[in-house]
């Protein structure tokens, strides 16, 4: 177990973080991830509110769907990221734990009239059910059928009698969904869905933090506090995509100068032999001089490697440059590698 | 957890088994089970001469990194090649296809001052 953001959390079940991680990729894990927060934001003025306060493009979200987005700070970097889900009267905002509170600050910092900002992430309580059969279960079980909902769509369906919101997403590269419902049935339906895994004969196991952290590393996703954060801004950390210039956001106008002084560094994925890389390590480049440093590091466990993430100066940001991860003192091979390491079936 | 009956047992978890005039080193059951997933070993060369207590090489489980000590002062005389294709073989079988190292060492009777597989399951509460 770990202390994560006030929660206790397993690191891995009995079964160990590598059999998660495999069970995830080839059935279906469940994670139980009530230390998310959700935000609800109403009132006459919320879509201008959440347009400026987020870098995606919110204006075209129709019911029902939902979109990734950055919360950057005036100096462009990044407070959180998180997920705009646009519902029939509101936005659904889904941060992460750690920055909850912070999160909840900034945004009431900034509303003005007209907005409402409630946070709904006590009441609520989330399961991620994720891999290449999830949605085939969620079918079986849901009263709307999940493979009806497109991806980053979301629906209004029931499970076991517990009325959900159903966002086809999640953090692991595969296809699956997040469970948003009351959280006074959050054991009734961990332990429905394991059951009724086991019932239909589709492999269904929980999932523990090293295994979410190992599938979100290898499919590419940003982790607050490693590849994105408060002293990260969004353009090195490569989420250009993320941000919508043609509208006004928080930090428009800080990236924008960035974007013209130019880069100082980039973020890379390295493949490393001889060691595992972890956060902290420095790289070097092959003259031994030190380049930049590793803001997430670890075996994976899909593709056989050892890789790590880590920011380095812009020219050497090259899929292909060779360049040197220092383990415990010993300079390591590595090789700049294109991300994400890991794509799952559904999108080959 | 099993604890190898033939063997003793340093504090930090590496057990030392005599075989003829080699000592074979590794890890207890109970300490791969407490490192989880075990990812990459790093081990010194053969060859090496180090003492008790000295680090002869790095364990590296899904989320950190050990040191692995010497058990007793001696040479390396032989390093588990096995365990760079596959290092699971440390939680899977640790007091056989998972040992690491082979140690020669200066002093046999060095191994007498390890813990004996009972005082060393009774430290790990497996008794």
């Amino acid at each position: 177990m770990a202390g994560f953001a006030g929660y206790d959390m397993p690191i891995s079940y009995p079964s160990g973080a590598l059999e998660e991680h495999a069970v995830t990729r080839r059935s279906v894990g469940l994670f139980d991830i009530d230390h998310m927060g959700q935000f609800e934001i109403s009132g006459p003025w919320a879509e201008s509110f959440v347009s400026r306060m987020v870098s995606a493009r919110i204006s075209d979200l129709k019911v029902p769907m939902s979109r990734y987005s950055l919360l950057l700070n005036e100096e462009g970097c990044v407070l959180d990221d998180l997920f705009v889900y646009r519902l029939p009267e509101s936005w659904w905002i889904v941060v992460n734990a750690s920055n909850r509170e912070a999160d909840l600050t900034w945004f009431r910092s900034k509303a003005t009239g007209g907005v409402s900002i409630e946070d709904r992430s006590d009441e609520t309580y989330m399961i991620a059910v994720q891999g290449p059969k999830a949605i085939q279960l969620l079918d079986a079980v849901g009263t709307v059928p999940a493979s009806a909902t497109e991806r980053f769509g979301w629906c209004r369906t029931e499970i076991g009698g517990v009325p959900i919101l159903f966002g086809r997403t999640g953090y692991t590269g595969e296809d699956g969904g997040e469970l948003f419902f009351p959280a006074e049935k959050a054991l009734f339906l961990w332990e429905y869905l394991l059951a009724k895994g086991s019932e239909l004969g589709i492999e269904t196991k929980a999932i523990g933090l090293a295994a979410r952290d190992s599938l979100r590393f290898e499919a590419g996703m940003p982790l607050h506090g490693h590849e994105i954060s408060t002293s990260i801004n969004a353009l090195e950390a490569g989420f250009k995509w993320a941000c919508d210039f043609s509208k006004d956001f928080i930090g428009k106008a800080a990236l924008e100068a960035i974007a013209a002084r130019g880069l100082t560094r980039k973020l890379v994925g390295l493949e490393v032999s001889g060691g595992v890389p972890r956060e902290g390590y420095e790289v070097a480049n092959a003259q031994g001089r030190i380049v930049g440093s590793c803001v997430a590091g670890m075996f994976c466990p899909s593709v056989k490697k050892y890789a790590a993430n880590a920011f380095v100066e812009p020219t050497l940001a090259v899929p292909g440059t060779a360049l040197k991860v220092i383990i415990r003192g010993q300079p390591k091979d590595a090789v700049v590698v294109k991300r994400p390491l890991y794509i799952p079936a559904y999108r080959r | 957890m099993s604890v190898d009956a033939k063997a003793r047992y340093a504090q930090s978890h590496e057990y030392a088994r005599q075989e003829a005039d080699l000592i074979v080193v590794g890890i207890s059951d109970h300490a791969q089970d407490e490192l989880g997933d075990i990812v990459f070993v790093e081990l010194k060369e053969a060859g090496k001469r180090l003492e008790k207590g000295q680090v002869f090489g790095t364990i590296e489980s899904v989320k950190a990194a050990s040191d692995l000590y010497m058990p007793v002062s001696g040479s390396i005389a032989a390093v588990n090649e096995a365990l760079q294709a596959d290092p699971s073989l440390v939680n899977r079988e640790p007091y056989s296809g998972g040992w690491m190292i082979k140690i020669r060492p200066d002093n046999a009777k060095d191994l007498e001052t390890l813990l004996d597989a009972k005082a060393y399951a009774s430290l790990v509460g497996e008794e």
